[in-house]
C-alpha cells in the first residue's frame, strides 16, 4: 500500500490504471478537466492510450469501440458533457458493453456555472438516454472513495456488462486527502463476447439493433432481470447512528460530509438523529429506507439540486413517514451550521 | 432455368442466418443497389489479403446497418455518424486488427461530420469506405448532404435548392486538404471499368492499413434505384451524367509510397513499473502511531488566506502532508465557488484524529491571514478561543476580537531578509507549529524534503521553519 495526499480527480486516474484500464477518451470541461489532464500524462506513461476527442459524443463512442475489443476504457466529464454522452451510454447499455464514466457535477441548467451541484441525479440515475436501460451509479464522498469506487466501477461494469457511472461533484474532485493505493494492477477479465481480432471471436457481434419485435422485447426483459440482480446484490450505503434515530438525515457526496458533522453535533446534545448516506444511487437503498421507516419518525433529505434524490426516498417510504427537503442550488454549498439549523426544525 | 448462384467469397457467411426469415441466400438490399457490389469487392479483398480473422467492420446507421448479416468477420454496429469514433476506439485498443468504417452519405457527411474529419485529421490507421448515393436510403429517400441541386427527394419535394439547402458537399475534396490522410480517392459504380477501378482502390486502402501507413478514404458514387425512383440502367446513367461532373472521379491524395510504416510496438509494464510511473512506490516506512499524541489531538479547522502568489495553497498542502505523516486524518480544499471572496486566495485545511466531516472550513479555529483583505473577510468567522496569525508586514491593523489569541509576525519582512519572499508561508508554518505543537518540527522538515518539487529550495524552506519557531520563542513565550 502506498499512501499519497492527492486530489480526488487525480485519484480517479490512478485508481483506473490500477484497475487495468488502458484507454482514456475525453474532452475538456470544468470542473472535470483535471481528470483528463492527469490521464493525458499517466495513461501513455503506463503503456495505455489517451485521446482528446473532438467532442463528448466522439469520446463515448471511442469508449464503445475500445470496450468492444475487451479492453477496460473510460471517459469523464461534467453535466453538459454527460448530456451529450447520453446517446452513447444508451448504445453501450443496449449492446451490453462495460465501461466507466465519471461525472464531476457542476451547476445547471444550460451552461450554468462551474461550481458544485447535484443536479445530474435524474439524468444519471434515471438514465438520460433513450430506451429501457439503467446504469450502476456510485457516489464517493472522499478522495479515497474516488479511487476505490473507480476501481469497483470497472469490476461491476464487467460483472454486469453494463456502463457504471461514478457520480461526484466539484468539491470531492478538488479536495486533497490521503489515499491508499493497492500495490498491484488488476487483471482484466477475458470477455468471451468481445472482438479480440482473432479466429475465436470472429463471429462475435456487438450491436444494439434487433429488428424483430419479439427478440427486442426479450432483450429488454433480459436487461430488466440484470438490473433486478444488481438491485439484489449491489446496494451500498453508510448508516451512522440510525438504530434509535427519530430523525434520519439523508444526503450523498459532499453533502454527506457536512451531514456527518451535523449528526455528531446533535448526538452530543443528546438528540436522536442519524445519517443514511446512499453510496449506490442505482441500486438505491430502498430496503434500508423502508426498514428505517418502521423506527424513525421523519426524514430530511439534503441535496444540491431542486430535489431529485428525494423522489426516490419518497418512493421507498411509500407515504409511511414524512419527508422534507433542504436544498441549495446554483453552486451554493451549505455550511454545517446551515444544515444544523435545518435539522433542528424537525427535532 | 434454375438461377445460377455464383460462389460467394469466404468472407461472407454461407447462409445469412442473422438476417432471419425464409430467404437466407440473398441480401436485404434492393435490386441495383450499390451495396451488394461493394460488399462483394470488400469480401474478396479480405479473403485475398488473408485478414478475415482480424478484420472488424463498423457498420453505420443507414442501409448498410445490416452489413453484419453477411460478413463473416468481426462486426460492430455504431450509432448514427459515430463509426469513425468507434473505429478509433477499436483500432487504438487493438492495433493488430484491421478496422473498416463503412458509411453512407447522411451518416458520414451530415450527422457524423465531426467524427470523420477528426478521425482523418488524427490520421487513424483505418480504412473508411464512403458510399455516396446522394440520398438517405434506409429512412425512405430523404435529402442527403450529397443530394444534387434540383434532385427531388421526400424532404426536398421541389428539388434541392441551393438557396435553402446549400450545395452538395464534396468529402474527398475536404478530407484531402488535411495533412494526415495517406490516400483519398473517389470512384463510381457505373460499368465494368469503374467497378474494376473500385476493386483496386479498395485494395489499396486496405493495404495501407495492413502496412500501418495510416488513414485511407474511399468514396464510391453508387446507385440507389429505389430512392431515385429509376431503373438500374437509368441510375448508372444518372451517376455518369449528373454526379460525376460534380463529384469528379479521381485520386485526390496519395502519399502512401512516401509514408514510413508506423511502429505499433506495445509497451507492457510490470506492476512495479506502473507504481513507479504513478509515483506510488511503497515507502517501506512502517506506520508508527503515537496513540497518546493522537488521543490528545484536538481538531484543527484552518483557513489560510492571502494574495495569489503568497503560497497560501501550498502552505495548506504542506501542512496537510505533514499531518498525514503523523497519521492524522487530513483534508485540503482550495477556495472554490462562493467561497472565493474579497480577492483573496484561500484554502481550508482540517487536521484531526477522527474521520473528517465537512472539508470546508466555515468557522475556523485557526486563521492565517497573509494580507489585510483576508483578515477582513474571515476574522468574524473564527471560533471563540481560536488562533489568528497575521502577517504584520502587510496587515496594517490589529485583530479586533478579544476572545481569540492574536499573533502578529512580520512574515514578508523576515522572508525578504532571508532573500526569498516566497518562504513567508513556511515561516508562518514554523510559527504555527511552535504555537500549537500539533506536528513535530522534525516531521515537518522531513515532509518538506519529500514533497518540495524544486529540490534547490529545500534548504531555505527548512531554514524558514526554524525562523518561524525562533520568532515565537523570542516574542511570545
Amino acid at each position: 500500500m502506498a499512501k499519497e495526499l492527492i486530489k480526488g480527480n487525480e485519484a480517479v486516474v490512478k485508481g483506473a490504471i490500477l484497475a487495468g484500464c488502458s484507454l482514456y477518451f475525453g474532452y475538456p470541461i470544468t470542473p472535470a478537466s483535471e481528470i483528463a489532464e492527469s490521464a493525458a500524462s499517466y495513461f501513455p506513461m503506463s503503456g495505455g492510450t489517451f485521446i482528446q476527442a473532438e467532442s463528448e459524443v466522439a469520446a463515448i463512442n471511442m469508449v464503445y469501440g475500445a470496450s468492444s475489443t475487451g479492453s477496460r476504457a473510460m471517459t469523464a466529464s461534467s453535466g453538459p458533457g454527460l448530456s451529450l454522452k447520453q446517446e452513447g451510454i444508451s448504445y453501450l447499455a443496449g449492446a451490453e458493453l462495460p465501461c466507466v464514466i465519471v461525472d464531476v457535477m457542476r451547476a445547471g441548467p444550460g451552461l450554468g456555472n462551474i461550481w458544485p451541484e447535484q443536479s445530474d441525479y435524474n439524468q444519471i440515475v434515471k438514465g438520460g438516454g433513450h430506451g429501457n436501460y439503467k446504469v450502476i451509479v456510485l457516489a464517493p464522498n472522499s478522495a479515497q472513495e474516488m479511487c476505490d469506487f473507480t476501481m469497483l466501477a470497472f469490476d461491476l461494469a464487467d460483472k454486469y456488462r453494463n456502463p457504471v457511472i461514478v457520480l461526484t461533484d466539484a468539491y470531492i474532485g478538488q479536495m486533497m486527502e490521503p489515499v491508499e493505493f493497492p500495490n498491484k494492477r488488476k487483471e482484466v477479465p477475458y470477455r468471451d463476447y468481445a472482438l479480440y481480432g482473432d479466429k475465436k471471436t470472429r463471429h462475435n457481434l456487438i450491436t444494439s439493433i434487433l429488428m424483430n419485435t419479439e427478440l427486442l422485447e426479450k432483450h429488454n426483459i433480459k436487461l430488466g432481470k440484470k438490473y433486478q440482480e444488481v438491485e439484489e446484490n449491489e446496494v451500498k450505503f453508510e448508516a451512522m447512528y440510525t438504530d434509535d434515530a427519530e430523525l434520519i438525515l439523508m444526503g450523498y457526496g459532499i453533502v454527506s460530509r457536512m451531514l456527518q458533522n451535523v449528526v455528531e453535533t446533535l448526538r452530543q446534545e443528546g438528540k436522536k438523529v442519524g445519517l443514511l448516506r446512499p453510496i449506490t444511487l442505482f441500486p438505491f437503498p430502498n430496503q434500508k429506507i423502508a426498514e428505517l421507516a418502521d423506527t424513525a419518525d421523519k426524514f430530511l433529505v439534503a441535496e444540491l439540486s431542486d430535489g431529485q434524490m428525494i423522489n426516490d426516498v419518497r418512493l421507498a417510504l411509500n407515504g409511511k413517514k414524512e419527508v422534507h427537503l433542504f436544498n441549495r442550488m446554483g453552486g451554493a454549498v451549505p455550511s454545517v451550521e446551515e444544515l444544523l439549523e435545518a435539522a433542528r426544525k424537525y427535532i | 432455368m434454375k438461377a445460377q448462384v455464383l460462389a460467394k467469397p469466404k468472407a461472407f457467411y454461407d447462409k445469412f442466418e442473422r438476417k432471419g426469415g425464409t430467404n437466407l441466400e440473398t441480401t436485404h438490399y434492393c435490386p441495383g443497389c450499390g451495396h451488394g457490389n461493394i460488399h462483394k469487392i470488400l469480401a474478396e479483398a479480405i479473403v485475398d489479403f488473408g485478414i478475415q480473422d482480424r478484420t472488424v467492420l463498423v457498420s453505420p446507421v443507414g442501409c448498410s446497418v445490416f452489413a453484419y448479416y453477411y460478413f463473416d468477420i468481426g462486426n460492430v454496429q455504431a450509432a448514427h455518424g459515430r463509426a469513425p469514433a468507434v473505429a478509433t476506439g477499436l483500432k487504438r485498443s487493438n492495433k493488430d486488427s484491421i478496422v473498416i468504417s463503412y458509411q453512407g452519405d447522411g451518416d458520414l457527411a451530415a450527422i457524423g461530420g465531426a467524427e470523420i474529419l477528426n478521425a482523418a485529421n488524427r490520421g487513424e490507421n483505418i480504412t473508411v469506405i464512403f458510399i455516396n448515393n446522394a440520398i438517405y436510403g434506409m429512412t425512405g429517400g430523404q435529402m442527403a448532404p450529397t443530394t444534387m441541386v434540383g434532385q427531388k427527394t421526400k424532404t426536398s419535394p421541389f428539388g434541392r435548392s441551393s438557396e435553402n439547402e446549400g450545395h452538395p458537399i464534396r468529402m474527398c475534396e475536404i478530407i484531402s486538404t488535411l495533412e494526415a490522410p495517406v490516400y483519398v480517392e473517389r470512384t463510381a459504380l457505373v460499368d465494368f471499368k469503374s467497378i474494376n477501378r473500385t476493386k483496386k482502390v479498395l485494395r489499396k486502402a486496405l493495404q495501407n492499413q495492413i502496412d500501418n501507413k495510416g488513414f485511407s478514404f474511399v468514396e464510391i458514387l453508387a446507385p440507389c434505384p429505389t430512392g431515385w425512383k429509376m431503373s438500374s440502367v437509368d441510375s448508372q446513367k444518372w451517376i455518369e451524367e449528373k454526379m460525376i461532373p460534380y463529384f469528379p472521379v479521381k485520386v485526390f491524395k496519395d502519399i502512401s509510397d512516401d509514408i514510413e510504416p508506423r511502429s505499433i510496438k506495445k509497451k507492457t509494464l510490470t506492476d512495479k513499473e506502473i507504481l513507479d510511473v504513478l509515483g506510488l512506490a511503497p515507502s517501506g516506512k512502517a506506520d508508527t502511531v503515537d496513540k497518546d499524541f493522537l488521543g490528545k489531538f484536538s481538531e484543527q479547522k484552518m483557513k489560510i488566506a492571502g494574495f495569489g502568489g503568497q503560497g497560501v495553497l501550498t502552505a495548506g498542502v504542506m501542512l496537510a502532508a505533514m499531518a498525514m505523516e503523523e497519521n492524522l486524518e487530513v483534508s485540503w480544499l482550495p477556495s472554490y465557488g462562493p467561497e472565493m471572496r474579497g480577492g483573496t486566495a484561500n484554502c481550508s485545511v482540517h487536521l484531526s484524529n477522527k474521520r473528517i466531516g465537512s472539508p470546508l472550513t466555515t468557522n475556523p479555529n485557526v486563521l492565517i491571514a497573509m494580507n489585510g483583505p483576508s483578515l477582513d473577510a474571515f476574522e468574524d468567522t473564527v471560533e471563540k478561543d481560536g488562533l489568528i496569525i497575521t502577517n504584520s508586514s502587510i496587515v496594517d491593523r490589529k485583530v479586533k476580537r478579544d476572545d481569540v489569541k492574536a499573533i502578529e509576525i512580520p512574515l514578508t519582512e523576515m522572508a525578504s531578509k532571508m532573500g526569498m519572499t516566497a518562504v513567508a508561508n513556511m515561516i508562518c508554518i514554523g510559527a504555527y507549529l511552535e504555537l500549537t505543537k500539533v506536528i513535530d518540527t522534525a516531521t515537518a522538515k522531513d515532509t518538506i524534503k519529500q514533497h518540495l518539487k524544486k529540490k534547490e529550495f529545500v534548504d531555505i524552506n527548512l531554514k524558514a521553519i526554524d525562523e518561524g519557531v525562533k520568532y515565537i520563542r523570542e516574542n511570545y513565550s
